[in-house]
């Protein structure tokens, strides 16, 4: 992308200080009370590698149970708060939050070129929200009835009868949806009202692009959720009736709300996540991004669509048949505009100059497990076969596939494409790709294990399992023991990353967006003066923007 | 959103953005928060006009008979309570901007007056049915229909979160109150008062569908 001289010649060592130095406050107060966006995508992305590292902590320990047949090492009453708890933080703690919160903070503005978010101060409440909510859902394990033992889904009327500490819970979530929207709402005002002169809508990037289609899901589903999770509180403080069968509510109307809410939400956590491929592929097979327009307009379907497909959640829990067909074709339509992003990735490389650096291994990856995701996922639209794995180990699978495979795969591929540009330092690239191995060897070992088991019947939340499955299970258990070890092998690579010597240049992999013009760590202001775009983005042939050697 | 799939050639920098001593202010922009974030109360409102449907749609009897219950009076006091407040909210937002902060912060006290008045006689009506034994779980509801008891069940939900929100309403208002007071909102940036009045526009339409579901219900 073609910029003003002025931002090129921010590139040079001798411009002002990074974002990390340049701040009127000094120590944990210029962190705490900041209102830099940069700032704020370092906090976010502390607090969800914490939260993440716990859930994936209760995942492999969920895991180790079903090691052996009986009890191993938890109750069946541990092992329903373990899978709600699990659920809980990394759904609403770390996936919905995810991309946007760590990589649309960090980078939304400067790849617009812009100095910072529309709205700063409320940027930074929205993180005290964030936190705020996850300590109040942290401090449901600990408070009142124990830890909440309903699934994530929260489904009425067990979570109205039920002892534990929903409520708390339930609110801590309720809470964490306003820090959602908020975000939201900055990130449309911020798109809207901050691009820089001449970046039309059809040249801005394709990250800020799916940010935008996710931030009108976050403002347009997230109160419903809020509605929803109120509704629960009221229920089981003062007996309202909505949901309750025994005043005369019906429990079919949670889950109608729950999931108008919740299916949109798997939306939120998966846009980005495709918005941040479709930067990283054009950079490494050094080549314009295919269809453009059609992943831009494929972003708003999405959106568009998946907010009419809840009720496929819902085929076994009683709708008319009608009602079921239409959900099942509706669900089958929003396919389309995720395959075409996936056909226009794949054409992207095609006679690229393509480089398999740690970036482009994790968005490849990503590509394989979303479509594995997301073709498992046309399987339950499917109704007939909807009814054979519903409450299966296959949809367990799947929502991982999709998830973790998609979602967690691109969070680290953008973590390891923005590395070098958020802290200024490099990771060992060689240890990169050995942590890539092992996460994608365990990852699959784990969770395609999942799919079989599920196909041959296992039922999701069980806490033991029948002679049948035994061998599939220590198989994924296994599979889960590489992936944990993947992980720590990441994110001690990249801890160690920070404290190397040696600077990377402000643009270390070639890439033609705005925040390869800024300096890296960026200063506080981002650009000394803003840039004025020319051209649309992605355009590779400019011989002077070619990395260096 | 007008300008959304087409490129548009114009600055996108409107003409509202102004730049006060390294301050970034866009009166655009912090408009087009606000009505976003109105359209988040809407839906979330939404929910409960959804349950509302449904089970009036299944019940249309014994909510017809339970609504007959509501104090009509009352309802509709209350409803020229908020029309009129927000009347002085606006009256308050054109003074400040003809430069008239007396009569600016005087329309914005007459606001939260009327706004606290709105609470207190919403008080009196609740307490009077409590006091009737109609409330939510209570022994003399749950003798009676489903239908019934959630009419009663969604009028405890909806008037509350209705009066949650006009609660809000009047603090805020009260510190836009201070903020008038020591020239923060001036007649060259108004737009946190104006934006507070939106909200109070919010509050005050969906008490407008509020009335007619519950009280004229019968």
């Amino acid at each position: 992308m073609s910029t003003a001289p002025a931002a090129d010649a921010a590139v040079s060592p001798a411009s002002e200080p990074s974002f990390y130095g340049g701040s009127s406050r000094a120590g944990i107060a210029s962190w705490l009370l900041t209102t830099d966006h940069k700032r704020i995508g370092i906090l976010y992305l502390v607090a969800m590698v914490t939260f993440f590292m716990v859930g994936v902590t209760i995942g492999a320990l969920m895991r180790i149970e079903h090691l052996t047949m009986g009890p191993t090492i938890m109750k069946a009453t541990t092992y329903n708060a373990m899978f709600t708890v699990h659920g809980v933080i990394m759904i609403f703690l770390f996936v919905i939050p995810g991309l946007p919160a760590v990589f649309g903070n960090f980078l939304l503005p400067i790849m617009i070129g812009a100095k910072d978010v529309a709205f700063p101060r409320l940027n930074l409440l929205s993180w005290y929200l964030y936190m705020s909510g996850a300590a109040i859902a942290v401090g449901a394990l600990f408070t009142g009835g124990g830890p909440p033992d309903t699934g994530w889904t929260f489904y009425v009327p067990y979570s109205v009868k039920t002892g534990t500490n929903v409520t708390m819970a339930v609110f801590g979530a309720f809470v964490l949806g306003f820090a959602s929207i908020l975000t939201g709402l900055n990130f449309i005002t911020t798109i809207h009202r901050m691009r820089a002169k001449g970046m039309s809508w059809m040249r801005m990037p394709l990250f800020p692009w799916s940010l935008y289609a996710t931030a009108w899901v976050q403002v347009l589903a997230t109160p419903i959720l809020g509605i929803t999770l109120l509704l629960v509180i009221l229920e089981r403080v003062f007996h309202l009736g909505i949901f309750d069968p025994a005043i005369g509510g019906d429990p079919i109307l949670y889950q109608h709300l729950f999931w108008t809410y919740s299916h949109p939400a798997v939306y939120i956590m998966i846009l980005p996540a495709m918005g941040a491929i479709s930067e990283i592929i054009p950079t490494f097979a050094h080549r314009t991004i295919f269809g453009y327009k059609a992943i831009v307009f494929s972003s708003m379907a999405i959106a568009g669509l998946g907010s009419l497909v809840w009720a496929h959640h819902m085929f076994t829990s009683g709708m008319s048949e009608f009602a079921i067909v239409v959900f099942s074709l509706l669900t089958f339509l929003v396919s389309i505009p995720s395959a075409i992003k996936v056909f226009n990735w794949v054409a992207t490389l095609y006679k690229g100059s393509v480089e398999l650096r740690p970036p482009m291994l994790f968005a490849l990856a990503f590509i394989f497990l979303f479509s594995i995701g997301g073709l498992t996922g046309l399987f339950q639209g499917a109704l007939a076969v909807n009814v054979h794995v519903h409450d299966t180990y296959f949809i367990v699978g799947h929502f991982h596939y999709v998830m973790f495979g998609g979602t967690g795969f691109a969070f680290f591929a953008a973590l390891h494409y923005w590395y070098p540009k958020m802290f200024g330092r490099m990771y060992n690239e060689r240890t990169a790709i050995v942590a890539f191995v092992h996460l994608f060897v365990g990852f699959n070992m784990l969770y395609f294990t999942f799919l079989v088991l599920g196909l041959e019947g296992m039922p999701r939340r069980y806490y033991d399992h029948l002679p049948q499955f035994h061998s599939g299970h220590i198989h994924a258990t296994i599979g889960s023991w590489i992936l944990v070890a993947g992980l720590l092998i990441m994110f001690a690579n990249l801890l160690r990353g920070l404290f190397r010597k040696a600077e990377v240049p402000a643009n270390p992999w070639g890439g033609v967006t705005l925040e390869w013009t800024v300096p890296s760590p960026p200063p506080v202001e981002n650009f000394d003066v803003l840039p004025v775009i020319t051209e649309p983005p992605y355009t590779f042939n400019h011989p002077a923007k070619e990395p260096a050697a | 959103m007008s300008e959304s799939a087409e490129p548009h050639t114009g600055d996108p920098i409107g003409e509202h953005v102004t730049e006060h001593a390294g301050e970034h202010r866009d009166y655009v922009g912090a408009k087009l928060g606000m009505w976003i974030f109105v359209f988040t109360e809407l839906i979330l409102f939404g929910g409960l006009f959804v349950a509302y449907g449904m089970y009036r749609s299944m019940h249309p009897h014994e909510f017809h008979h339970a609504s007959g219950e509501l104090n009509v009076t009352l309802g509709v006091i209350n409803t020229l309570i908020l029309l009129t407040s927000s009347l002085t909210m606006v009256l308050s937002i054109v003074a400040i901007r003809l430069q008239r902060k007396g009569q600016s912060i005087a329309f914005l006290a007459a606001t939260m007056v009327l706004g606290c008045a709105f609470l207190v006689n919403k008080f009196f009506e609740w307490s009077a049915k409590i006091h009737h034994g109609l409330y939510p779980g209570s022994e003399h509801l749950m003798a009676r229909p489903p239908g019934e008891r959630l009419f009663f069940g969604l009028y405890y939900g909806m008037t509350g979160l209705h009066g949650l929100h006009v609660t809000v309403g009047v603090v805020v208002m009260s510190i836009m109150m201070a903020l008038l007071v020591r020239d923060k909102i001036r007649h060259d940036d108004f737009i946190k008062l104006e934006n507070t009045g939106l909200y109070w526009h919010l509050v005050d339409i969906i008490w407008i569908f509020l009335l007619p579901l519950f009280y004229l219900a019968a």
